[in-house]
């Protein structure tokens, strides 16, 4: 690194400059993995929550729609849990729904009706847990929204009324929407669309949106065999994710502009240590013909490359973090995850040492016959 | 004096003296072109001893790069031997070549021809570094001894051409080599720059005991060249006076 050193130091202004553009592309890059992961959470956090391996939805369903339109009989809840490699089968019902609080705020909620004592029954980190009939626990994030345990939430049309009793002290939302939790029964009341004190239709209460399936330990669940046997469409717990309003729209459009910043980083790179490369042409023939091995200097090179791409997304990522710092704490869906950061990182690192690697290839075909004869 | 190193490769050449420096044999080279081959060298035989000068001049075109070239490990000859040191270099392969020219054979290239982003003490002490191991000359003591004691921390724009000629010519003994071949060395220079180059070469020549072969058209400065050689069309003869020992075997 002899010489890749001193020649960074000697064309600061150069390196720095393309050093620059590698590290905008690396703030971009962590605030789009942290609103990727904002949105990934507003939009399935309440299901990436649940200790779930697989839905069972209706049999036919859809995937994007799965959770509101799917409705299965509680008993093919049965034959799934009779399953050999299902450890627990409970019924699960979602549905969105508009409510208000006493102080005329609207809410909107996803309502996830789940069996008080089954394993989808949410942890509280605050109030009671699930028992009361019409007693709610909600995400935290309804409680940041200015709600506090113990408001009364009217659902609107069917007028059911819910108390907050706990909340999960953590954000479970589906589809940009809080969820709060309730017993299924009142969960088929209110899907039943019966008003309050309103008979309910008899059938009302053996309807849920979906089996949640865990497996037995060890086991992966024949999602095939078992769909065949209870009549139902069953999707892994991240297929399932795709049921989530808007969800491969975000993530896959997220997805594309950080594909294409991958691409344009190499380029970038690439077509720097080109121009690099081509100027440095004389220079390295007489380094050639002196008896520098084509060895050393590709080593030379690609540890000035090296040098520059970790230099410049360091820089990028910490000033990326320190802004979605300030950002997380606005409403916008917006999350930094170490995983996806140290992904990125070296993501960004990793395709610019090949674009340069690209370039820098180029030192094996110079000619240290050039440096005879002909001038500068 | 002699400070020809005994450090790598040591082997043959070091059996009997009369091996050290440069010793062609018939050495034949072809270069292709457009309508066809050009004769680059035609049986050029020359030895060089130790701490000998020898100029060779010829117009452009002559031979005089390709004689650097097949010298200096560039380039294979179609025929001929080339000895550096009792070393075949014929014989060996391209990464032998190279490493070869790395520890036997020091070049002085046009205008200096020195890395734009190194100090002149950089310039020294990167040929070091690519050859590894123990220095073979001080890069401080080198650079004072051609006149650049307090202008080791330049680099090559803050330096005059002479000056820049001067670090080429420190550079190529930094590391020590029995074989120095110097590429028009003044050719970018005035008349006084010019004389002062080449007695510098012919001092340096003789105090490090290196064998040194200058092309050059510049007749001015062959006045402190032990031989002149002409080249004519690839044909090397003795063109002018000077001590003339007769082209080997």
């Amino acid at each position: 690194m002899f010489l890749a050193l001193r020649e960074l130091h000697f064309a600061r202004s150069r390196f720095s400059l393309m050093g620059g553009v590698v590290a905008l592309i690396a703030v971009l890059m962590v605030m789009l993995s942290g609103l990727s992961s904002g949105l990934v959470n507003d939009g399935v956090s309440g299901l990436k929550a649940q200790p779930v391996d697989a839905f069972a939805f209706a049999e036919g369903t859809k995937t994007d729609s799965a959770f509101s339109r799917s409705i299965i009989d509680v008993s093919q809840v049965d034959v799934w849990a009779d399953r050999p490699d299902v450890a627990a089968a409970e019924p699960l019902g979602s549905m969105l729904v508009n409510a208000h609080s006493s102080t005329d705020v609207p809410v909107d909620l996803a309502l996830f009706g789940v069996e008080p004592g089954s394993f989808l029954e949410p942890a509280v980190a605050e109030g009671q847990r699930l028992g009361d009939p019409h007693g709610i626990v909600v995400s935290q994030t309804v409680l940041d929204d200015g709600l506090a345990v113990g408001d009364t939430l009217t659902i609107d049309r069917v007028g059911t009324e819910l108390t907050i009793i706990g909340s999960t002290g953590n954000q479970h939302t589906f589809g940009h929407v809080d969820v709060a939790y309730l017993p299924l029964t009142t969960w088929q009341e209110v899907h039943s669309g019966a008003s309050a004190g309103e008979e309910v239709r008899a059938d009302a209460y053996t309807e849920a949106s979906a089996v949640a399936l865990q497996a037995a330990d060890g086991r992966a669940i024949d999602l095939a065999a078992g769909d065949a046997a209870a009549g139902t469409s069953s999707k892994t717990l991240v297929e399932s994710f795709g049921a989530s309003p808007g969800y491969s729209a975000e993530t896959s459009t997220l997805m594309l502009i950080q594909v294409f910043l991958y691409a344009i980083s190499a380029l970038v790179v690439g077509a720097f240590f080109t121009v690099w490369t081509i100027q440095r042409r004389h220079e390295l023939s007489v380094l050639r013909a002196m008896g520098a091995s084509t060895g050393y200097l590709l080593r030379d090179g690609l540890a000035q490359a090296l040098i520059v791409l970790l230099a410049s997304t360091l820089v990028g990522v910490a000033i990326g973090v320190g802004s979605g710092a300030l950002l997380a704490s606005t409403p916008m869906p917006f999350a930094l995850e170490a995983p996806a950061i140290g992904l990125a990182f070296i993501l960004l690192i990793g395709l610019g040492l090949i674009g340069a690697a690209f370039a820098i290839a180029r030192i094996a075909k110079v000619d240290p016959l050039k440096a005879l004869g002909g001038q500068r | 004096m002699t400070s020809t190193d005994t450090r790598a490769s040591g082997g043959a050449s070091d059996l009997t003296g009369a091996q050290h420096g440069l010793k062609l044999g018939d050495v034949t080279l072809t270069l292709g072109d457009g309508d066809g081959t050009v004769t680059a060298l035609d049986r050029v035989s020359l030895t060089v001893a130790p701490g000998e000068l020898v100029a060779v001049v010829g117009p452009s075109g002559s031979g005089k790069s390709s004689l650097l070239a097949v010298a200096g490990a560039l380039t294979t000859p179609d025929s001929g031997s080339v000895l550096i040191d009792g070393q075949d270099l014929v014989a060996m392969r391209d990464r032998e070549r190279t490493r070869f020219r790395l520890e036997h054979i020091g070049f002085v290239f046009q205008s200096g021809n020195l890395v734009p982003a190194l100090t002149a003490e950089d310039q020294l002490r990167l040929a070091l570094h690519m050859r590894g191991g123990k220095p073979a000359r001080d890069p401080r003591e080198l650079l004072a001894e051609v006149g650049l004691a307090d202008k080791r921390g330049r680099r090559p724009h803050e330096l005059s051409g002479g000056e820049r000629q001067r670090v080429g010519i420190a550079r190529a003994l930094v590391c020590g080599p029995s074989l120095l071949l110097v590429d028009e060395p003044t050719s970018a220079l005035d008349r006084a720059r010019s004389q002062e180059i080449v007695e510098l070469l012919a001092r340096e020549t003789r105090q490090a005991g290196v064998a040194t072969v200058m092309v050059t058209h510049d007749h001015d400065i062959l006045l402190h060249c032990d031989r002149v050689l002409e080249m004519v069309d690839g044909a090397l003869s003795t063109a002018s006076t000077r001590v003339s020992e007769g082209l080997d075997d």
